[in-house]
């Protein structure tokens, strides 16, 4: 499986996230924010956590106009496998891959913990290593992490099984316990938690481990 | 010819730093304040001849969210 990391001014997880790619199998390439092709034959595109453009006008709204994005999109469009994780998610919601916005923490903090999250499908090839109702360990370290989207939205969500993970106990007040969501071909995955950041005995849990391997899998026997 | 846009949150998305205000200011003794909203004010120093239209899209494209906030826009000389 080939998968690219897409590197802007200010990512911070880039790194973490080709590590974790990597480890499960992928063979993975670095793409900067000013590159305007993905490399070819890429199966997945990762857009990491961090402070894309130092967060500048909007989480995530100057990333989502960089000339790789539109490539971003484009490989979307035509039915390609994208993870955004924090701020990618951020960057997801801003090009218009993901519905809804995230806005700043209710309780205005940021944090940077591991919590509970709840997996509520396992139909997706992000999620298939699950059973739906398993409760992982993964953290989370944002300061806008507050998922939004109108009433008709999450209906749609829910109604579609497009709620990837909701958190146990909601640290952020994010609509619906929301922590990450799916786009309707559920080959986009758009979440808070970095389960990049739980991807090796090094780090203190491994629950993110199978997120990984679940999708190289299914993207290399595919 | 300058555009100012003010970019506020819309009704009923939870505005956290406006709260904190409303708390602050309460704190401050300043009583009946019911409600704070913090918005964004963006000045743009625009060639002759730019249209309110253009802005708009400005708007719509970048400078405003339009899932969660609201925008207007005011053209001055």
């Amino acid at each position: 499986m080939k998968a690219a990391v897409v590197v802007f001014p200010g990512s911070n997880c880039d790194r973490d996230l080709t590590v974790a790619f990597e480890a499960a199998g992928a063979d993975v390439t670095m793409v900067w924010h000013k590159d305007d092709a993905l490399p070819a034959g890429v199966d997945v595109v990762g857009v990491p956590g961090g402070f894309s453009y130092g967060d500048y006008l909007r989480c995530g709204a100057i990333a989502a106009k960089s000339p790789i994005c539109r490539s971003v999109a484009a490989h979307a469009e035509r039915g390609g496998y994208v993870l955004g994780i924090c701020n990618g998610f951020q960057v997801l919601t801003e090009t218009g891959l993901l519905p809804g916005a995230l806005l700043r923490n209710a309780g205005l903090k940021y944090i940077c913990k591991t919590v509970g999250l709840r997996v509520e499908t396992s139909a997706s090839d992000y999620t298939v290593g699950y059973n739906a109702g398993d409760v992982i360990d993964i953290p989370i370290a944002h300061h806008d992490g507050n998922y939004f989207a109108d009433d008709e939205t999450i209906a749609r969500l829910q109604g579609e099984d497009r709620i990837a993970f909701t958190y146990t106990d909601n640290p952020n007040g994010a609509r619906a316990d929301i922590a990450g969501i799916l786009s309707p071909n559920r080959r986009v995955l758009g979440m808070m938690p970095h389960p990049e950041r739980a991807a090796d005995a090094g780090h203190g849990g491994t629950d993110g481990q199978a997120l990984f391997r679940a999708l190289t899998g299914a993207l290399t026997t595919a | 010819m300058k555009a100012r846009v003010h970019v506020m949150l819309k009704n009923g998305v939870l505005d956290p730093q406006g709260e904190a205000v409303r708390h602050a200011l309460g704190a401050m003794g300043f009583d009946g304040v019911e409600g704070v909203r913090q918005g964004k004010v963006i000045e743009l120093d625009l060639a002759e001849g730019a249209t309110e239209a253009q802005v708009t899209e400005m708007c719509e494209r970048l400078l405003a969210n339009t899932v969660i906030e609201n925008y207007t826009v005011e053209m001055s000389a």
